[in-house]
């Protein structure tokens, strides 16, 4: 049996963290708490070694493009995962999209790894530390990030996709 | 016919071009380049005995492009993959044809994406297409059908013709012959 719920989650991250937690809420039945970017290492650390929490499980790395959100349109989302406690814990950073650079967590857990690629190849966050920020999965010779929301899905080079035909 | 009358019996007569398209047709060796659903169907027609493509002397699946004639493209292809799609199709042995099966293959078929070619005939000449999505292995075969029937008519010079350097130069390929001027 889970003895841990979101609000008791809750209660023992704001003794832990205090004012570091911006804002905090449950979507999906997971808990969600918004962090400063400079100080989600520190945090993603604390949760991770301390004894009762012991989120030790980094279960994903994403991002979020909120253009209409002026200086907080990119978002860093970490999901973590505690399996001694059998809970779930979502943190977001907010950055700006001028020079989006968050600390990476390569230092904690090697799973972050490729999950760090992933986000600066389709969003083009800068993941400070990491041993190889690179594009993982476009090919390299891509010259823009897909993921934010300027760039159409679809493929550029086209020339029988009319828009007459279409409907559009 | 009037020389074949004089002949003794089980002599025929043929054109070496019409012989050599009729063993070429018959034992054509795929290279298979599989990567998504279509590539389920492709094996239904090569090893499956329900299809049993060695009932055309096409069991001998080549894995590698350097011992085939025929190279099967089945699934998606991404612009990451292209390049390596084409060096692929640079190491066949002349002659060469290519299968592109499947709606991705042809046109990049329901992902009209940025990481997607639309089309494996941007990148490699193709010979045959074969629609669906996936296509069921009769349509593959019908497609194949249709290979051995180009590779039966083909005229013997047609690999060193000026016509098929330029086909080959529009995709920045060179034609591979040893003999590239007769």
């Amino acid at each position: 049996m889970p003895t841990m719920t979101n609000n008791t989650l809750l209660d023992a991250l704001q003794v832990q963290l205090g004012s570091k937690i911006i804002t905090s809420e449950v979507i999906y039945d997971t808990l969600v708490i918004e962090i400063s970017p400079s100080e989600a290492f520190d945090v993603v650390e604390l949760l991770k070694n301390d004894a009762t929490l012991s989120f030790n499980f980094l279960t994903l790395i994403g991002a979020v493009h909120y253009p209409e959100e002026k200086g907080r349109e990119l978002c860093v989302v970490y999901h973590l995962h505690s399996w001694k406690n059998a809970i779930r814990l979502r943190i977001k950073c907010y950055l700006s999209q001028d020079n989006p650079s968050i600390k990476s967590l390569t230092p904690l857990f090697d799973g972050a790894n490729w999950q760090e690629r992933e986000t600066f190849d389709f969003f083009g966050i800068q993941f400070e530390g990491h041993p190889n920020m690179t594009r993982i999965l476009n090919m390299d010779e891509m010259d823009y990030h897909p993921m934010l929301k300027q760039y159409h899905l679809e493929d550029g080079t086209r020339e029988d996709k009319d828009d007459r035909f279409f409907g559009r | 016919m009037g020389l074949e009358d004089k002949l003794p019996s089980g002599i025929l007569l043929s054109t070496v071009e019409g012989l050599a398209g009729y063993m070429r047709k018959s034992s054509v060796w795929p290279a298979t380049f599989g990567l998504a659903c279509c590539a389920i169907e492709m094996m239904a027609v090569g090893s499956a005995p329900k299809h049993d493509i060695s009932r055309f002397g096409m069991e001998r699946m080549s894995f590698t492009p350097r011992q085939a004639d025929l190279l099967i493209v089945a699934g998606t292809i991404s612009k990451k993959l292209a390049p390596v799609l084409q060096k692929v199709y640079e190491q066949m042995a002349e002659p060469k044809w290519v299968l592109s099966v499947g709606a991705c293959a042809s046109s990049g078929g329901i992902f009209d994406t940025y990481s997607v070619l639309q089309g494996i005939d941007r990148i490699i000449p193709v010979d045959v297409y074969v629609p669906g999505c996936p296509p069921r292995p009769e349509q593959i075969i019908d497609g194949v059908m249709n290979i051995h029937r180009l590779v039966k008519h083909e005229p013997m010079r047609r690999r060193y013709s000026e016509e098929y350097r330029h086909l080959l130069g529009n995709y920045e390929i060179e034609v591979t012959n040893a003999d590239n001027d007769k």
